[in-house]
């Protein structure tokens, strides 16, 4: 029986199909483990050898990687949750009300869509007090960080902007007193110093699409919620994790 | 069952062959691993399996952490909103809590404008003006950074004790209501209004303080000048005084109630 099986195991892997699409084999031998990390596209992120001081887990607390696994949680959670969702006034509320009551699993979605949105903005701020107090950010990695600011920024904003879908009070207040804010903006914003333009013309307004929160709002923070502030994050994380490998992988004691 | 036994040990002969099941352990385990590495770079180690093994648990107890939260507590989800019924407070997100505390003690152009600007910025110049070459990489490189670790620190708790303070310890009209205090419990609401410093008295207030911050490490930590140069000692200094300033004015306003420290038809400080 077990020879059997063996050979029929023979059979299946040595079809062009399975060779396709595993290039090597069992990542039992050395050889296999280094290709494991050059042929995966995932795993290709990593160098094939890493520095055993970087391996400690009290050396990064896997933060970054943390706020990577909370993004992608994000992005499918987030995704399924557009099936059921409509921003406009007349259904953005009634749709939450649906994924709570009537969509399978629709309140289980919600909950971790928002749950991994906090965790995301702690996990982020986190790896970058990890970042500071480990002295990564100097040189050769000065930019490295530059570009962490911008993605904390974006993370924050990402967060912001989907405060408001689900078009409840809480959202609704959140982001009146966030956008309130702009108003004050120095020149730009109709009641800050210096103000040069109106209500209707400030970039409040230019924010929220009209003087108050309203539908424009809501279709704004959609379109920014999925679509833009993503993409942004999504080709910053690119350069982050590019320029992790090219300033000489993680930092190490010298 | 012998023959299988020494083939698993052997691991895989052929190139695509799929193993046992031991060998399959074997391939996420230290076991047998000792001679194969530790070439010509004897501190570092194969990605696979050392590091991805380690990611790997991390990522299923984040989602295990993730799934049970998600069980257990619900999203909130209030009534629909109502632009003519305005809670009483209306707060921010947490993590804009802290900024909306600062409106406190700054006029919003101040906390929801100019101050998260100089924070944004005043992260992204760190690397820039930091010329210490010590402490990287590892923790216990703290010790040699004393200055900038502790002007970080002091930023950070000072961000998270806003953020703490205005999401858990303010109620209604942004009045101070302990966690475990009803907001049904009515409390005289604080004049808005406090002391206005005479303008000159303000602007030559500010102005020592700058001049003086700048001024007297240049005199008194001549080392600290010298080895960052003019140029990062400006901008340093600017950021370093801009933060003391804004965490200053907390005590100026709940102590000796002062509201401005320079008011001008145009703005206020």
């Amino acid at each position: 029986m077990e020879e059997k099986l063996k050979r029929a195991k023979d059979k299946v892997v040595h079809t062009q199909v399975w060779r396709s699409l595993f290039r090597q084999g069992w990542p039992t031998t050395e050889r296999n483990r280094v290709l494991t990390t050059i042929n995966t596209l995932l795993l290709h992120l990593h160098p094939i050898k890493v520095k055993t001081h970087a391996l400690k887990i009290r050396y990064t607390f896997c933060l970054g990687g943390a706020t990577l696994f909370m993004f992608v949680i994000e992005t499918i959670t987030g995704l399924l949750l557009m099936y059921y969702y409509r921003p406009t006034l007349e259904y953005a509320y009634q749709d939450m009300k649906d994924l709570e009551f009537t969509v399978t699993f629709g309140l289980f979605l919600r909950n971790m869509h928002r749950w991994a949105a906090h965790l995301m903005v702690l996990t982020v701020i986190l790896h970058m007090c990890r970042v500071f107090y480990t002295g990564s950010y100097k040189p050769p990695r000065e930019f490295n960080w530059v570009i962490g600011v911008q993605l904390l920024v974006i993370t924050l904003l990402l967060s912001f902007t989907g405060y408001l879908l689900p078009w409840d009070q809480l959202a609704y207040w959140a982001v009146t007193v966030g956008t309130n804010m702009a108003k004050s903006t120095p020149i730009i914003g109709a009641e800050g110093p210096f103000a040069v333009l109106p209500a209707n013309t400030d970039i409040c307004f230019y924010l929220r699409g009209s003087e108050d929160i309203s539908g424009n709002t809501l279709l704004r923070f959609y379109v920014l919620h999925c679509i833009f502030l993503p993409l942004s994050a999504s080709a910053l994380m690119g350069v982050h994790f590019w320029r992790i490998r090219k300033d000489g992988g993680i930092s190490w004691p010298l | 069952m012998q023959e299988l036994k020494t083939k698993s040990k052997k691991v895989v002969s052929r190139e695509t062959g799929v193993p046992s099941a031991k060998a399959r352990l074997e391939a996420l385990s230290a076991k047998g691993r000792e001679g194969e590495e530790g070439g010509p770079e004897p501190d570092k180690l194969l990605t696979f399996p050392h590091l991805v093994l380690k990611e790997f648990i991390a990522l299923m107890l984040m989602s295990l952490l993730l799934i049970i939260v998600s069980i257990v507590l619900n999203a909130p989800l209030e009534e629909e909103a109502n632009p003519s019924k305005t809670p009483n407070p209306s707060k921010a997100p947490w993590y804009f809590c802290g900024l909306q505390e600062m409106l406190v003690y700054f006029d919003p152009w101040i906390a929801g404008v100019v101050a998260p600007t100089l924070i944004i910025i005043g992260l992204c110049v760190i690397p820039y003006v930091d010329r210490n070459p010590r402490g990287i990489g590892g923790w216990s490189g703290i010790k040699h950074r004393p200055f900038a670790v502790t002007i970080f620190s002091i930023g950070v708790f000072a961000w998270f004790a806003l953020i703490i303070f205005g999401y858990m310890f303010r109620g209604p009209a942004w009045l101070v209501y302990m966690p475990w205090e009803s907001w049904d419990v009515h409390k005289p609401i604080l004049s808005p209004g406090g002391l206005v410093v005479p303008l000159y008295v303000g602007v030559t207030a500010i102005a020592v303080y700058f001049g003086l911050g700048m001024g007297l490490p240049v005199i008194f930590v001549r080392r600290f000048y010298q080895t960052l140069g003019p140029a990062r000692y400006f901008v340093t200094m600017f950021f370093v005084l801009c933060m003391f300033g804004f965490l200053a004015k907390i005590p100026l306003r709940l102590l000796f109630s002062i509201k401005y420290i320079i008011k001008t038809t145009w703005f206020s400080i």
